[in-house]
C-alpha cells in the first residue's frame, strides 16, 4: 500500500525541501476520503444566515436534513432560517419532474410565512431531472410580489468554492433593489463574515466606537431589507473572500464601491481592518478613534493572553480549514501565542493564499492542498504537532492521535474575532493542548 | 422561542416537509458498512453526500469516520460514473487498502442510470479486486424510504455478498441488527454469551464507533464483523433478526440464498419485547434462559414497581424510527404512560399495522403517523392542541422541547448535544433500566423545578 495517492505528489510541499509551486484548485481523485463537500454545502452556508429568508431545499430530504442548522450563525431577531424546509423528492417526482411539487411547497410556505425573500436551492437530483427552478421561482415572485431566488447549487457542478458563486449570484439580485434609503456619512458593508458565536456583534461595536456604520453584513445576522440597500455603502469590508470575492467585485463594478480584504482574527489583522476603514474615509477623527481603540483593546489583552502564551510558548500547530485565507491569520495568531505551525492546508485554497502561506511559515513546515485522514495523519506525526485546527471530520482524527484541538470552522463555539476572540483563542487551545487528559495516553 | 412559526392549526400540506423526522438512505449504508471489519464504505456520487455522511455520523459517536467517494463532476453526471468508480477502486486498494470496499449509490448516481452491479462485475473482470479482497455495492436512491432503508439495503448486501452453505452446520445463531448504538451491539453480544449462544452479530459497531483511545489514528479499529463470521452465517442453524426495517431484507436472504430460517423480532427494548427476543435466542441456540438474565429481568421490573405511580397517565410525544418506536410504545404502555403522539419520517405500511396491534384497545388515544409529511413540524401542531409530559427522540426535538416546556429525552439519532449515548445500551433489560431511570430523572427533576416551596418534596 503507497501511502498518498499519486497524483496528489504536486499538491503536497514542504517548504525548504521542495522545489515546485503548490498545485491546488483542482478536482479530487475519485477514490479519496476528501474533507471537501459540495456545490449546494457552499451557497448553503453562505445563505443559511439571512435569518427572515426562507430557505427551501429542492431535492431528496438528505441535503435538507444534514444542513439543518449546523452552521451555528446566531440571529439577533428572526429565527425563520433554523427550521429546514424541503420538497422531499420521492420516486415518482424524479420519474415525473418535481417543478409543480416545487410551486405547490412555495405557495404554501409564502401563504403561511409571509417571508422577506424565499431562496430556492437546487440539488444534484434537481440538475438532473432538468426541473426549471428559474421559471418557478419567477412565476412565484410575479404572483406573490416575494423575490423568490433561485439557487443554482446542483451538488455535483463543481466544488464548495462554485457554492459560494452560486448564493453570490443570488445575493446580487436583492443588492440594489432598495435605492432610497439614505446612507450614514460613514457606512460600511462586511460581506463573509457569518456571525459564528455572535462575532459580526463584536466587530459592529468596534466600528461603532470608531465612529463607522454597518449598513450590512453578509450573511451573518443577515435580513433581507439590509441586502436591499447595501448599494449604498461607502466601502466593503471583506472578511471570508474565498465565499464573497464575487460580490465585492461585482458591487465594484455596478456601483462603484471600492473593497478591501481584511481578517478580524488575531491582534495584528484586527488592528489593520480597524486602521484600513479609517484610512478609506481619510477622516483624521476616524483613525484617531481607531488608535485609541486598538491601543485601548491590546492594553487589556496583552496581559490576559500571557498566562496562557507561557504555557503554549514552543508548541506546534497543524490547521486543516476550509479556504486558505483563514489559515494566514491562523498562523500570525498562533506566533502571537509563541506556537510555531508546522502544517497548514486547506480544501479549496488558491494560489495566492498558498504562496503567501509559504512566505510566511517556517522552514519544514508541510503545505497541503485538497488533504485526507491518512495524510494528515501522517504530517501531524512527522511534525510533532500538538494541536490541530480544523472542523468537524478532523476532530476525532486529532483526538485519536492524543492532540489537542479548536474548531474554525461551523463547530465553532467560541467567537473568534477581535480582540476579545483572540483571549479566547488563546484560551480553547490552552484548554485542549494543556488539558491533562493527554497524560493518558501513550502515543 | 426558535419554532414560534409552527402554528396550532394543522395546514394542509401537500407537497413539504417542515423539520424531517428522517434523512436520506445512504448514511445507513454507510453506517452499516462501518459494522464489518476492514471495510472502507464508498458514496457513489458528489462529495457533498459523503461529506455530510461522515460529519453526521460523526457529530453522533464522537468517532473518526472513514468513507471514500466517487467524487462526481459534471461529466460523470453526463457521461455515466462508470469511470469515477473503476478508478476510485483501484485507488482505494493501493492507497487505503480495506479488506472490503461496501459501495452505496446516492440519488444523483441512480437517475443517471448508473448499474453499480455491472460496475462492480467489469472491475473484477479487469482484475482491479486483489485476490482475498471484496467490493460488495447497494442501491440507496436517497428518494426511496429513509436511512434505515438504507442500512437495510447494505446490510441485506453484506450478507448475500458473504453468506455461503456448506455441508458443515455450525451451532451458531446469525443475529441481525437494527439501526442501535455501538453500545447496544456489546450489549446484544454480552447477552448472547450470557446464554451461551454462539451468535454471529452483524453488523457490529462496537469497537469501531467507540473504539478506545490508543494514540493511534486507526483507519480500521478493531471492531466489526470479520468476513469468515460473515460467511459462516449460512451454516448457522437459525437467523434472529431484529428491528423489521432494518433487517427484514437480511433475514429473507439468509433463508432463501442458505436455507437458514428466521425469527423477525422487534428491537428488543423494554420487558416484552426483550422478553420475546431470550425467548427467541433460547429456542434458537436450543438453550434454556440462564437465571442470571431473569435476575436482570427480575431488576427491571422491581424498578418499576418501586416507581410505577409516578408513570401513571403521563402523556408522551415520540419520534424516530419504526423499530425504536414500536417496542417504545409498548414499553410505555407497559409503564401505564401514554404515547400520545407519534411520527416517524420512514414510510412502511406495516407500522399502522403494528400500532394497532401494540395499542389494542387504546388505539384512541394515540395520534401517528409516518412516511410522507410526517415531520417535527406536524408533531409539533399536535402537542400545540395538548401539551405531553415528555418528548423522546433525537436531538432535534431540543426546538420543542424548548419552546414548550416539556422533559426531553435524546433517543435515537443524530444526538449531537450530549455525548454518552453510544456508550449505554438501551437494549435489554438492562438497557430497559437505563430508560427509566433517564424517564424517572426527568419527571423528577421537572417536578423539583417546577413545585412551588411548600410542595417541594426530599423524599420523592
Amino acid at each position: 500500500m503507497s501511502k498518498y495517492i499519486k497524483d496528489r505528489t504536486p499538491q503536497i510541499v514542504t517548504i525548504g525541501e521542495d522545489q515546485h509551486d503548490l498545485a491546488c484548485e483542482k478536482k479530487s481523485a475519485a477514490g479519496s476520503v476528501s474533507q471537501r463537500a459540495c456545490v449546494f454545502c457552499g451557497s448553503r452556508v453562505v445563505l443559511y444566515p439571512i435569518a427572515d429568508a426562507l430557505h427551501l431545499v429542492h431535492g431528496p430530504i438528505g441535503c435538507a436534513a444534514y444542513t439543518w442548522d449546523i452552521r451555528g450563525a446566531m440571529s439577533s431577531g428572526p429565527q425563520l432560517h433554523r427550521l429546514s424546509f424541503s420538497t422531499d423528492l420521492r420516486e415518482k417526482d424524479v420519474v415525473f419532474g418535481g417543478e409543480k411539487k416545487l410551486y405547490s411547497a412555495l405557495t404554501e410556505l409564502i401563504e403561511s410565512y409571509k417571508p422577506e425573500a424565499v431562496f430556492i436551492y437546487s440539488t444534484c437530483i434537481v440538475g438532473v431531472i432538468g426541473d426549471d427552478v428559474e421559471a418557478v421561482a419567477r412565476r412565484l415572485s410575479n404572483e406573490t410580489g416575494v423575490d423568490v431566488l433561485p439557487v443554482m447549487s446542483e451538488g455535483f457542478k463543481g466544488t464548495k468554492k462554485d457554492g459560494y458563486k452560486a448564493a453570490c449570484d443570488a445575493l446580487m439580485k436583492l443588492v440594489g433593489t432598495d435605492d432610497n434609503y439614505l446612507p450614514p456619512k460613514y457606512s460600511i458593508n462586511i460581506l463573509g463574515d457569518f456571525n459564528l458565536a455572535g462575532e459580526l456583534w463584536i466587530l459592529a461595536e468596534y466600528y461603532k466606537r470608531i465612529g463607522v456604520e454597518i449598513i450590512a453584513c453578509l450573511t451573518g445576522d443577515g435580513r433581507v431589507e439590509q441586502v436591499r440597500k447595501c448599494h449604498k455603502a461607502s466601502l466593503n469590508v471583506v472578511q471570508c473572500s474565498g465565499s464573497m470575492m464575487h460580490v465585492a467585485k461585482e458591487m465594484e463594478k455596478k456601483y462603484d464601491i471600492p473593497f478591501k480584504k481584511v481578517s478580524y482574527f488575531g491582534i495584528e489583522d484586527m488592528s489593520d481592518a480597524l486602521y484600513e476603514v479609517a484610512q478609506h474615509f481619510n477622516d483624521p477623527e476616524l483613525m484617531a478613534n481607531a488608535r485609541t481603540l486598538v491601543s485601548e483593546e491590546i492594553a487589556k489583552l496583552i496581559p490576559a493572553l500571557q498566562p496562557y502564551r507561557q504555557k503554549l510558548e514552543g508548541k506546534k500547530a497543524a490547521i486543516y480549514v476550509g479556504g486558505a485565507f483563514k489559515a494566514i491569520s491562523l498562523v500570525k495568531a498562533l506566533r502571537l501565542l509563541g506556537m510555531q505551525t508546522v502544517v497548514v492546508g486547506s480544501q479549496t485554497g488558491n494560489k495566492d493564499d498558498y504562496n503567501l502561506l509559504q512566505k510566511i511559515c517556517d522552514k519544514g513546515t508541510v503545505i497541503v492542498d485538497d488533504s485526507n485522514p491518512n495524510e494528515l495523519s501522517d504530517f501531524v506525526k512527522q511534525t510533532g504537532a500538538d494541536l490541530f485546527i480544523g472542523g468537524v471530520k478532523e476532530r476525532p482524527i486529532a483526538y485519536k492521535l492524543g492532540l489537542g484541538f479548536c474548531d474554525h470552522n461551523h463547530e465553532r463555539k467560541e467567537a473568534l474575532a477581535g480582540f476579545v476572540g483572540m483571549l479566547n483563542f488563546a484560551k480553547e487551545v490552552y484548554a485542549s493542548v494543556c488539558s491533562p487528559v493527554w497524560k493518558f495516553i501513550q502515543k | 422561542m426558535l419554532l414560534r412559526h409552527t402554528t396550532e392549526k394543522e395546514i394542509d400540506r401537500k407537497a413539504l416537509t417542515i423539520n424531517p423526522a428522517k434523512t436520506c438512505q445512504p448514511v445507513g449504508a454507510m453506517y452499516a458498512a462501518l459494522g464489518v471489519h476492514g471495510c472502507l464504505p464508498h458514496s457513489h456520487g458528489s462529495q457533498g453526500c459523503c461529506s455530510y455522511h461522515r460529519s453526521a455520523l460523526t457529530r453522533h459517536y464522537k468517532e473518526p469516520v472513514m468513507a471514500a467517494t466517487s467524487s462526481f463532476t459534471e461529466g460523470s453526471s453526463v457521461f455515466g460514473g462508470q469511470a469515477n468508480l473503476l478508478q476510485a477502486i483501484g485507488t482505494i486498494f493501493s492507497v487505503y487498502d480495506p479488506d472490503i470496499i461496501a459501495v452505496h449509490s446516492t440519488c444523483l448516481s441512480e437517475t443517471i442510470g448508473d448499474d453499480l452491479k455491472q460496475i462492480v462485475a467489469k472491475a473484477n473482470a479487469d482484475g482491479k479486486v486483489p485476490d482475498g479482497k471484496h467490493v460488495i455495492e447497494a442501491s440507496t436512491p436517497s428518494y426511496v424510504g429513509s436511512h434505515v432503508t438504507g442500512y437495510h439495503n447494505m446490510l441485506q448486501s453484506i450478507v448475500q455478498h458473504f453468506a455461503i452453505k456448506t455441508d458443515e452446520a455450525k451451532r451458531q445463531v446469525n443475529l441481525l441488527a437494527g439501526w442501535v448504538e455501538p453500545s447496544d451491539m456489546r450489549e446484544l453480544k454480552r447477552i448472547s454469551k450470557m446464554m451461551g449462544i454462539k451468535t454471529v452479530l452483524v453488523p457490529d459497531t462496537s469497537d469501531v464507533l467507540d473504539a478506545p483511545m490508543t494514540g493511534k489514528f486507526e483507519m480500521y479499529p478493531k471492531g466489526g464483523t470479520t468476513i469468515p463470521e460473515l460467511v459462516s452465517m449460512g451454516d448457522s442453524m437459525k437467523t434472529v433478526a431484529i428491528g423489521e426495517w432494518a433487517t427484514k431484507g437480511a433475514a429473507i436472504a439468509l433463508d432463501n440464498n442458505c436455507k437458514v430460517p428466521f425469527d423477525m423480532l422487534d428491537l428488543p427494548i423494554g420487558v416484552k419485547a426483550t422478553d420475546r427476543f431470550i425467548m427467541s435466542l433460547s429456542k434458537a441456540g436450543a438453550v434454556a434462559v440462564p437465571e442470571e438474565i431473569d435476575r436482570e429481568r427480575g431488576r427491571l421490573v422491581d424498578m418499576i414497581t418501586d416507581m410505577h405511580q409516578y408513570f401513571y397517565g403521563k402523556r408522551v410525544a415520540l419520534f424516530g424510527d419504526p423499530d425504536q418506536l414500536l417496542p417504545l410504545c409498548e414499553f410505555l404502555l407497559d409503564l401505564d404512560m401514554v404515547p400520545a403522539y407519534v411520527v416517524s419520517g420512514t414510510p412502511g405500511k406495516t407500522f399502522g399495522k403494528r400500532m394497532k396491534e401494540i395499542f389494542g384497545d387504546k388505539i384512541d388515544q394515540v395520534k401517528f403517523k409516518n412516511g410522507a409529511n410526517a415531520d417535527m413540524f406536524q408533531l409539533h401542531q399536535w402537542i400545540k392542541q395538548e401539551g405531553v409530559d415528555l418528548l423522546i427522540g433525537n436531538t432535534y426535538g431540543k426546538y420543542i422541547a424548548l419552546d414548550e416546556k416539556i422533559p426531553f429525552l435524546r433517543m435515537g439519532f443524530p444526538i449531537v448535544d450530549r455525548v454518552g449515548h453510544s456508550y449505554f445500551p438501551t437494549l435489554g433489560y438492562m438497557g430497559g433500566i437505563r430508560i427509566l431511570e433517564k424517564i424517572l430523572d426527568l419527571l423528577m427533576q421537572y417536578q423539583d423545578e417546577n413545585s412551588p416551596e411548600e410542595k417541594v418534596e426530599l423524599v420523592m
